[in-house]
């Protein structure tokens, strides 16, 4: 057996004796079923409208009536419809502008951290000022001047635009920081030593190792980037009302928070449009939290034996 | 080095951040469109808005047009604030700031000591349940929306249970009757308690207190899992199992000895915390109608105010760079390991 494989196993056996990363893990693998079965648990009537909730324009109607599981919403929108395909916006939002922010932090914290000079001291400021802000005020200060549309898919593109723009200076300094370290290790001095370029010591021998500790923050900030998203479009930013995201939806219900809406001659308050898409909110971020948690736990050497 | 050469070498650090923020908010009025529309109201003329390129060098290339549009913004003149009818943008947030600055000050106060009070427990029965019910709390905090939480505090306190009010800072009829104050300072709490009038202080701070735990909620998880996390570190230290082999009694190592220590870490969440207290007062602002300056800066994105927009920006970076000087100060003072440099 390869040491990389008996690694991994060990990895494995570590992650299932920790409860709560299993947890974690659950509810991760829970939201991208969800996710993936989009079409299947839920049939959108427009195939080229998926992100456009089917709607009856009648009034809110409790879970249950009519064969509406989670309820309907304003102008009698299916909440469950709105979740199910949600969990693939959220996602499709979430992986776009961690992996972009997490490839474009990668390279130029390498560049910035292996080189220095006036690269690294260029780099260092900028980041300065992204992180002198936080993150939902400054993607709100871009999105305020991206053309807004009546279409979904291009008002999340504003967000996913903006969010990304906002995440990757972070990335850029821990990379550096990882950089700066690994650069004085024996195998880097050995690599020069054999005679390999500049560019594939810092691209095959440093950048892989020092990948652990973004590992970890690229896996929190998935839900941290939802989180965010979400209260974008609860204020009023991204997808126009009507559409499959999560945030919106609560938002949606927030309208109708304390009113009373008559189903059948009973009266409810129609809590079911904003507790539904509130609660999967909760579990993405904890379960992408939780699963951070752990893997922090596991790469750690410190941690391991 | 010395402590008054460490803060003016600190502040002379922050210029360069602060004007790299403002080529950033620059950029964005210039890439979001006329920068003219920020002086231009429904009402003028031709010739008056002719006067307000000439008078705001509009006309001159983009470089130029950022050290006027900067020299602008350190003599006051932000601009005017669409979604306040017309008036000008420092004016606004002159008259909105004591609004959010009393519900984060609120907030803080809650977290902080509710916080270490929870770290501590927690770390002192490591692994019982009460443990276990903090660390629970803590997580919830961090992946809790505060929108869902601000709904949910509403939902129970206001519309199912009817203890509290929905929100706003004061109730407008019992105002009226019970004669008002006088706004000495624009926060409320003090302002009713300087004038006499009790009946309204009551009030004032029934409206706090919804919004102030919805915004502490975030800020308090942060500060109990550091507050655990130091805790436990200081707990395994050689100086406790001293104190405590001299027959020193329990409540005194962990009061005196262990957690006078394990704060000092805590202390510089609370700057990072600042930043995060003011994107949750967009949120929980607007939904209990808290009439500050993350309500102000939602309703501009609603009437499309770019000027607005900016300066909440722009104040905002201030304050969070501001926040982050004054804790590493604190820091360096309450610590007297840390080297200043």
């Amino acid at each position: 057996m390869t040491p990389r494989i008996r690694e991994m196993r060990y990895s494995l056996y570590l992650m299932r004796k920790s409860a709560l990363a299993l947890v974690g893990l659950a509810m991760v693998i829970f939201v991208i079923i969800v996710a993936l079965a989009a079409p299947y648990l839920a049939t959108p009537p427009n195939p080229r409208e998926p992100m456009t909730i089917p709607k009856d324009f009648a009034q809110p109607k409790p879970p249950g009536a009519e064969g509406h599981i989670m309820g309907t919403g304003t102008y009698g929108s299916d909440i469950y419809y709105g979740v199910v395909w949600g969990a693939r916006t959220s996602i499709y939002v979430a992986l776009f502008v961690v992996l972009v922010a997490a490839i474009i932090g990668i390279v130029l914290g390498a560049v910035a951290g292996y080189y220095g000079g006036w690269i690294d001291e260029m780099l260092m400021r900028i980041t300065d000022i992204f992180l002198a802000l936080p993150a939902l005020i400054l993607a709100m200060a871009i999105v305020a001047i991206l053309p807004r549309s009546p279409d979904p898919m291009k008002s999340l593109e504003n967000i996913m635009l903006a969010l990304t723009l906002v995440w990757w200076p972070p990335y850029a300094r821990l990379i550096r920081g990882q950089v700066l370290s690994i650069r004085e290790n024996v195998y880097v001095e050995a690599a020069k030593a054999v005679g390999a370029t500049r560019s594939r010591i810092l691209f095959r021998h440093i950048v892989p190792n020092s990948l652990a500790p973004m590992l970890v923050q690229i896996t929190m900030d998935i839900g941290v980037v939802v989180l965010v998203a979400a209260g974008l479009s609860f204020i009023g930013f991204g997808v126009p009302p009507g559409s499959a995201e999560w945030g919106r939806m609560v938002s949606d219900g927030h309208n109708y928070f304390i009113g009373t809406v008559y189903y059948q001659g009973v009266a409810y308050n129609p809590w079911w449009i904003w507790v539904f898409p509130g609660l999967f909110i909760f579990i993405f971020v904890m379960g992408f939290n939780l699963l951070g948690d752990g893997l922090r736990d596991i790469l750690d050497p410190r941690l391991r034996r | 080095m010395r402590m008054s050469t460490y803060i003016v070498r600190r502040l002379l650090l922050l210029i360069p951040v602060l004007l790299g923020v403002s080529i950033f908010v620059f950029s964005l009025i210039q890439i979001g469109g006329d920068p003219a529309g920020a002086y231009i109201t429904e009402r003028m003329t031709e010739v008056q808005i002719a006067e307000i390129y000439e008078k705001y060098h509009f006309n001159e290339p983009a470089y130029v047009q950022y050290f006027y549009w900067l020299a602008g913004i350190i003599q006051g003149d932000w601009g005017l604030s669409k979604s306040e009818r017309e008036m000008p943008v420092t004016e606004v947030i002159a008259n909105k700031f004591p609004a959010t600055f009393e519900l984060a000050m609120v907030s803080i106060i809650i977290a902080f000591f509710a916080g270490i009070a929870l770290g501590t427990v927690s770390a002192v029965r490591k692994d019982k349940p009460i443990d276990h019910a903090t660390r629970l709390l803590a997580l919830a905090g961090v992946c809790l929306p505060i929108f869902i939480l601000a709904l949910i505090l509403q939902y129970v306190f206001y519309y199912s249970l009817d203890l509290f009010p929905s929100g706003g800072r004061y109730d407008e009829i019992l105002y009226i009757n019970s004669g008002g104050f006088t706004q000495y300072t624009g926060f409320y709490l003090i302002d009713t308690a300087v004038s006499g009038n009790w009946v309204m202080f009551q009030d004032v701070a029934w409206h706090l207190i919804l919004p102030a735990l919805c915004l502490s909620f975030g800020t308090l998880a942060i500060i109990t899992r550091i507050m655990r996390s130091s805790m436990l570190e200081v707990l395994s230290q050689d100086y406790i199992r001293t104190a405590k082999s001299k027959g020193l009694p329990k409540k005194t190592v962990i009061n005196k000895h262990a957690r006078r220590n394990a704060l000092i870490p805590t202390t510089t969440v609370i700057g990072l915390a600042f930043g995060g207290l003011l994107a949750g007062a967009v949120l929980t602002e607007t939904i209990f109608y808290w009439p500050g300056l993350g309500k102000w800066s939602t309703d501009a994105i609603v009437s499309l105010d770019q000027a607005s927009i900016m300066g909440f920006v722009l104040l905002t970076a201030i304050i969070f760079v501001l926040a982050n000087l004054v804790v590493d100060l604190m820091y360096a003072a309450l610590d007297p390991r840390v080297r200043l440099g």
